[in-house]
């Protein structure tokens, strides 16, 4: 799929960069984009080894165990073919707790090390389980305890209270959490019926 | 509040710190080991990056974005939100820096506290970048196919667009 979406991509904005007269500022694009995307290589580089080291840690102390228990209620339920395995659903656990907890940095290199370990587990090594994918689909969505970042930027333009929107941006990001995860769901059962 | 969220990293760290060192974890020998499964983790995700960033820029540089933001004008005057909004609600799947660049022209344009600047806080803040996190977790552990992940994150957005609009427009 990522096939299409990333052809039908590049060659709209060719054409569409034909018709409006900016292929000067796409040959650019092209050249930027590519070394954007080192430069945030590499400063993701440093918190992904740096978190990956504190995971490390937290795994060898047990303490992703402990915490994958203290979760499992709402981990065996989302999570039902991962049930046994302690490893990964601590995995799971650390990826959904840094993302509720706003720090993006750690969410991202966790998240990573989580789908490594469903990856290495899977029978089919092209498709995903359906773990992996209602994973990857709760990290679009995302579930936030204080969004600092927003705030920060809001206060940045004057805003008189910048945690104001706190309750909007809750219900907001559950509504939509709660949509995808749904969505998988009724998925995750057709594909058992069929 | 924002004083609770700049500590909570640095007592994270902490206590998993203690509890390796108490429980007689080789803690340094520990953290080098994960780092460097860091390094090949990020090496093989580089060129993932470097495609998907590329797609994105190239459609932003070259007006489809302007584009299909027109093509959606109406949606926006039948719904009574800013037609400005509508940019950041295609953009904020695609691109994390694009977005939060936008986010923050919009809240100088409109001020922070306006309708249109909640919307857009909220509307910023309450999904991920839906493509990066598709990309970068099935690109890193090497799983070829998405199965129902881009329909599924894309509801998420959508979901994330109707109740931002929603919620402000109720309790703001």
């Amino acid at each position: 799929m990522i096939n299409y979406i990333w052809f039908g991509m590049i060659i709209a904005s060719v054409i569409c960069a034909l018709c409006t007269g900016s292929l000067g500022e796409l040959s650019t694009a092209v050249m930027d984009g590519a070394q954007g995307a080192v430069e945030l290589s590499i400063s993701l580089l440093g918190s992904m080894c740096a978190w990956l080291g504190f995971l490390k840690i937290a795994e060898k102390s047990g303490l992703t165990a402990l915490l994958s228990d203290a979760f499992s209620p709402v981990i065996d339920r989302l999570f039902p073919e991962y049930r046994a395995d302690a490893e990964i659903k601590g995995e799971i656990c650390m990826n959904i707790s840094a993302n509720f907890l706003g720090l993006g940095n750690a969410a991202t290199p966790l998240g990573i090390a989580a789908m490594k370990a469903m990856q290495a587990k899977n029978p089919h090594q092209e498709a995903p389980t359906k773990g992996m994918v209602l994973f990857v689909v709760m990290n679009t969505a995302s579930l936030q305890l204080l969004p600092v970042n927003m705030a920060a930027m809001r206060s940045a333009c004057g805003s008189a209270q910048p945690f104001d929107i706190l309750p909007e941006i809750w219900l907001t990001s559950l509504a939509a959490l709660v949509t995808a995860v749904l969505f998988c769901k009724i998925k995750e059962v057709r594909s058992w019926n069929s | 509040m924002e004083q609770l969220g700049a500590a909570a990293l640095p007592v994270i760290l902490g206590g998993i710190l203690l509890f390796g060192f108490f429980k007689n974890v080789d803690v340094f020998d520990a953290f080098v080991q994960g780092a460097k499964e860091g390094v090949t983790s990020t090496i093989h995700l580089m060129p993932t990056l470097i495609g998907l960033i590329l797609a994105v820029t190239m459609v932003r540089a070259s007006g489809l974005l302007d584009m299909v933001c027109e093509l959606a004008l109406p949606f926006a005057q039948t719904v009574g939100i800013d037609p400005e909004l509508l940019p950041l609600a295609l953009l904020r799947p695609v691109s994390g820096s694009g977005s939060s660049a936008y986010t923050l022209t919009l809240l100088q344009q409109f001020g922070p506290d306006s309708e249109t600047g909640k919307i857009a806080s909220v509307l910023a803040s309450s999904t991920e970048t839906t493509f990066y996190a598709i990309t970068v977790y099935f690109g890193a552990c090497g799983c070829k196919k998405l199965s129902y992940s881009i329909p599924a994150g894309l509801l998420g957005d959508a979901a994330a667009l109707v109740f931002s609009i929603i919620s402000v427009k109720v309790f703001g």
